[in-house]
């Protein structure tokens, strides 16, 4: 799955040469397969990596405290959303729609690296909600859309239908 | 810039170390673990920074990161890789140690816990010859891997001497200064006993075979519906169960009445929460209580159980007085008006009670004042005067309904004297703020009044220890627990059992003739006085807890009659009763957006949902599919649609339709021979699998969840059918013909297996497809045993009965007749982003009226308002006479009035209470 994610990243990056990959473990860590360097292992290490790589800095945030914000995005996503116990799916949803109520991406007004690996993550999870819940979480499913059409991101990915016109006025908690 | 950080949390012990190693200019806040700094996470995060563009970092990593960045260069590819792995490899095991060394006093089992990533840390720096992680300079990495394993590693008595290269590099990052007297710090040279408080305030942690199992990037839905993997030896076995003859299995006998408990089987006796008899019950009532409790309780005779299901309509109380004054009748008469039509929804709805009663009986009465004496008699009853409210001008004491008001905990204005419908919070009618008499509207005075009260605190240790017990062995939902928990948190006290009503079970004792019993000390006990009146032998049920198990049904906002009170009544009386075993609250169902509203006319009632053409199972069935069942959720016409068309039509119905239907065209009505090959063995096993976790699911008494797995195997047999297309095959060789056989075979079998898993939730749906296959009672009985049983229960040349549609469709046209016919109707405001508000009942009638709007009419009109407003304004500049301004703005009012009438909508101002906050 992970591979499949840095498959389609390499792509969006235009990245010519695809690199060699292999996992790591259970639960198949990434390691990038280097032939003048040490391997690099997991895959927001790699990701950034790439980043680098394609000389696309910005994609990493500017100056330290865009690059913290970033950093913090794609953190969330390895340590909170993957491997997330499913009575947690409510509350990242719902935390996630309240931080994106005012943005238009997750480092505010910027495209980032961290749109497109919380994109990759949070997939099946936006696949599997119903059109309701998709209206109550509606800053998501806003970004979620923006981001799956953003070019060149979605590649391995099925598009999810997100409606524009709401069915249900909002309810209230 | 600013730090917020909590003692004994050990991820601020990392960041910390990273501001004092970096010398970074930030101030530091110690402040609670619960409390909340990061705006848009619900839950506590700490450590959390606060940067000076006012976001806020809340991942420990980050924030060290970004300190070490604010100096320095911006970390390596190898520091990062670190960190990574310290976040995703190292923190759940780290967290896991923790949690054993901390709270589980297991301090011993740590070190082999910990080896793995340890292991991986001493190779790593074995390897190298540098100082630190990445070299020769401190790095980022070093200090949170540091910070990370400090807790663990500076404790002696967990034995983690074992790993050299770890321990000498953890000596010299210790040796930094900045380091140590940021673990002095957060932890207070207690060591691991610091970090008590924060830990027992986390979830517990996954167990590691869990964790594991879950793969990292599909949410648990993809992994259920995703293709799974079968093994050759679940094929095997799937083949194996097919086999089997039903005939064989023991056969259930008919019910026979009265059911009474029996030695060696599971006796299950199951209560829906009493409805109150003074109103009709909403769709959120329903599915609540009585329906989920019927959906448990005939599962539960499918499963062989030897099953009781109770219920009863609540009757005495403040509102049935209220209402029977409403409508002119006395509280006798209403309740015997609302019982029978609380009867009629019931049995429209297909609730199978063993026995509906009522409380207004001469068993409540004589079993209610027993426990009274009971009680009485082992001291748990004390006496107290209680203030009280009087309405001087009706001459009574009004107790809990007969007095309204602001409530004291969210000013919510409407709280009834008894407890708040806004925050849910019980209220003392005397705490309310400008309390109101329900029936003059006087305002009441404070007089004092003699009242018994059940001695809870007394009752608490027993109440633990019950508590302790039931929550642990029985399947409470999660709700249940907590709510029941944050009662025991505040510490229970004395509650009033008494009441000046006269429409009550009367209390006993001389000293309190005039008064009845508080009608939740009463009600629950209506469980024991109805099932008194079903047989005498009532007490080999409820004086039973050994060969019982209770399961009580109810919505959350009945969890501590049940959980608390009720239980403190039985326990004190001493009489050896059975308490509830599994109590299985449901979340509350809205209506659209907003709450069901008898008084409001919003939402739909429990005699309308006949009105509207709609069968009763297939209510049933989108009830149980939306069951607030861990979330609240909300009955949508458009949605109840959506599922009627997508699953009932489109996946269940179209697959049973085309099973029976290939037998009748193909096959002349007679189940024709089968061939299993792999692919017919595969959907056996992914068949029977998806029967084992719908057992699993509706023994837990998770409902709505299990009921996915039936529409799921529709799914895997509308897919079977799509891929080998019988009706090609049929027309092509003698091979082809008998494939076309099998597949036709395997599926009207699978419709058979259908119709009995969905007996619980469409009892008459499941009748009409046995009786469309002829198929035998057998397998009602049979299918559903132990683990659950797939077997052929129509065998080759078994002749099947007529087949015709099971469902049909819902057309967007009747759906959207059916949203404004039962008053639900919103005013839409564009893309507002405010809450629509929803119209008086009045108000809804007067729009219809206007439907047809006019539009010339409206032109005038708005022509009139305007000039009426040029005219008030210009009164006003002049500052004419007060009375004159105003009999002008009344006329504008009233044109503007007009206006919206022609225009078609809703003249009244959005009602206050509409308004949320």
């Amino acid at each position: 799955m992970a591979l499949r994610e840095l498959a389609s990243l390499e792509k969006y990056l235009g990245l010519k040469k695809p690199n060699k990959y292999s996992t790591q473990g259970d639960k198949k860590v990434p390691v990038l397969q280097n032939n003048n360097a040490p391997p690099l292992v997991g895959l927001v290490t790699i990701a950034c990596h790439l980043a680098k790589e394609a000389k696309r800095p910005e994609l990493l945030g500017d100056g330290a405290e865009g690059r913290a914000v970033v950093q913090q995005w794609l953190e969330y996503r390895v340590t909170k959303l993957d491997g997330h116990a499913k009575e947690d799916t409510r509350s990242i949803l719902k935390d996630l729609n309240l931080y994106l109520q005012d943005k238009v991406y997750l480092a505010g007004n910027q495209f980032t690296l961290a749109d497109v690996l919380m994109y990759y993550g949070i997939h099946a999870i936006v696949l599997d909600l119903a059109v309701q819940e998709k209206e109550q979480y509606v800053n998501v499913a806003r970004w979620f859309d923006h981001i799956q059409h953003h070019p060149g991101v979605r590649h391995h990915l099925p598009p999810v239908v997100v409606l524009r016109n709401r069915l249900y006025t909002s309810r209230h908690h | 810039m600013e730090l917020f950080v909590g003692e004994g949390n050990p991820h601020c012990l990392k960041v910390l170390a990273a501001l004092e190693v970096t010398g970074v200019q930030c101030g530091v806040q110690f402040i609670n673990h619960e409390e909340k700094v990061v705006p848009f996470l619900s839950r506590p995060a700490l450590p959390a920074l606060l940067l000076p563009s006012r976001q806020h970092l809340f991942s420990p990593n980050t924030i060290c990161r970004y300190m070490f960045e604010l100096n320095g260069p911006e970390s390596s590819n190898q520091c990062n890789q670190w960190l990574e792995w310290e976040a995703t490899v190292l923190q759940p095991v780290l967290f896991r140690a923790l949690h054993m060394a901390v709270l589980q006093g297991k301090g011993s089992e740590v070190a082999k816990v910990l080896q793995g990533p340890l292991n991986v840390l001493d190779q790593s720096l074995g390897k190298g010859s540098t100082t630190y992680l990445t070299g020769e300079a401190l790095s980022v990495a070093d200090v949170v891997l540091w910070g990370a394993l400090h807790p663990v590693l500076s404790d002696s008595s967990l034995a983690l001497s074992a790993h050299q290269s770890v321990k000498a590099w953890f000596d010299r990052v210790a040796a930094v200064r900045g380091c140590q007297s940021a673990a002095q710090k957060v932890l207070q040279g207690k060591g691991l006993e610091a970090m008590r408080s924060y830990m027992q305030k986390q979830p517990a942690p996954q167990s590691s075979q869990g964790r594991d199992a879950q793969p990292c990037n599909s949410s648990p839905a993809e992994s259920e519906e995703g293709d799974r993997v079968v093994s050759e030896e679940e094929m095997e076995a799937a083949v194996l169960t097919w086999g089997k003859d039903l005939n064989a299995c023991s056969q259930a006998t008919e019910k026979q009445h009265p059911i009474m408990p029996q030695e060696g089987k599971r006796n299950v006796l199951i209560t829906s929460a009493l409805p109150y008899v003074n109103n009709v019950p909403h769709l959120g009532n329903i599915i609540g209580c009585v329906l989920s409790a019927d959906v448990f309780s005939r599962y539960g005779r499918l499963r062989g159980w030897n099953t009781l299901f109770v219920c009863g309509t609540d009757e005495y109380g403040t509102a049935t007085e209220n209402k029977a004054r409403e409508e002119g009748l006395t509280p006798k008469q209403i309740c015997d008006k609302y019982h029978a039509v609380h009867s009629s929804i019931y049995k429209w709805f297909q609730i199978d009670f063993d026995f509906f009663g009522r409380t207004t009986t001469e068993k409540q009465t004589e079993i209610a004042q027993d426990i009274f004496w009971r009680l009485q008699k082992n001291g748990f009853l004390v006496e107290d005067t209680v203030e009280q409210l009087r309405c001087e001008s009706c001459q009574r004491f009004l107790a809990d309904r007969f007095v309204e008001g602001t409530c004291p905990h969210c000013s919510y204005p409407e709280a009834r004297g008894d407890q708040c419908d806004k925050c849910g919070r019980l209220i003392n009618a005397v705490e309310l703020r400008e309390p109101q008499c329900k029936v003059c509207r006087q305002t009441p005075v404070i007089r004092s009044s003699k009242h018994l009260f059940l001695d809870l605190p007394k009752l608490e240790s027993q109440l633990e220890q019950w508590l302790e017990k039931s929550t642990s062995s029985g399947d409470w939902t999660a709700n249940a627990k907590q709510i029941t928990r944050s009662w025991l948190r505040d510490g229970l006290k004395p509650r009033c059992i008494t009441r000046d009503l006269l429409w009550g079970t009367p209390v006993p004792h001389p000293d309190f003739k005039e008064k009845v019993f508080y009608v939740w000390f009463d009600a629950p006990i209506g469980y024991l006085s109805i099932t008194a009146n079903y047989t005498n032998q009532w007490e080999k049920w409820w004086k039973n807890p050994h060969q019982v198990e209770l399961y009580n049904f109810m919505a959350k906002d009945n969890v501590p009659f049940h959980s608390v009170v009720f239980p403190c009544s039985l326990l004190g009386a001493q009489d050896n009763y059975t308490l509830v075993n599994h109590l299985v609250a449901t979340e509350y169902l809205n209506y659209e957006d907003t709450k069901f509203s008898k008084s409001r006319g919003i939402g739909v009632f429990g005699d309308m949902a006949k009105d509207t053409g709609i069968p009763s199972d297939v209510w049933r069935f989108y009830l149980l599919y939306v069951r607030p069942e861990g979330q609240d959720s909300a009955f949508s016409w458009a949605d109840m649609a959506l599922k009627n068309n997508s699953e009932l039509l489109n996946n269940l119905g179209n697959f049973i339709n085309r099973a029976g239907m290939f037998v009748t065209k193909f096959f002349e009505g007679c189940v024709p021979v089968m061939e299993l090959q792999q692919e017919d063995k595969k959907l056996l096993a992914v068949v029977g699998w998806e029967l084992q976790q719908y057992i699993q699911l509706m023994d837990k008494v998770k409902i709505r969840d299990a009921l996915k797995h039936i529409l799921n195997i529709s799914r895997h047999g509308n897919q079977y059918i799509q891929v080998n297309e019988p009706w090609k095959k049929i027309k092509g060789g003698e091979s082809e013909r008998r494939r076309a056989g099998t597949v036709t075979g395997v599926s009207v079998n699978i419709a058979c297996l259908l119709s009995v898993m969905l007996l619980p939730y469409m009892p008459a749906v499941s009748q009409t497809i046995r009786e469309q296959l002829n198929a035998p009672q057998s397998c009602v009985n049979a299918m559903l045993q132990g683990a659950g049983t797939f077997a052929c229960a129509l065998r080759a040349g078994h002749r099947i009965g007529a087949v015709s549609p099971l469902f049909q469709k819902l057309e967007a046209d009747q759906i959207e007749a059916l949203k404004k016919r039962f008053g639900g109707q919103q005013v839409q405001i564009g893309a507002s982003t405010q809450p629509a508000a929803v119209p008086a009942p009045a108000a809804v009638a007067q729009v219809q009226a206007a439907v047809g709007s006019d539009p010339e009419k409206a032109k005038q009109l708005a022509k009139a308002v305007a000039e009426q407003g040029d005219k008030v304004r210009a009164l006003k500049s002049q500052k004419a006479e007060k009375a004159v301004i105003a009999g002008e703005v009344a006329k504008l009012l009233d044109l503007k009035k007009q206006l919206a009438l022609a225009e078609g909508k809703n003249p009244e101002p959005a009602p206050q209470k509409g308004k949320k906050k």
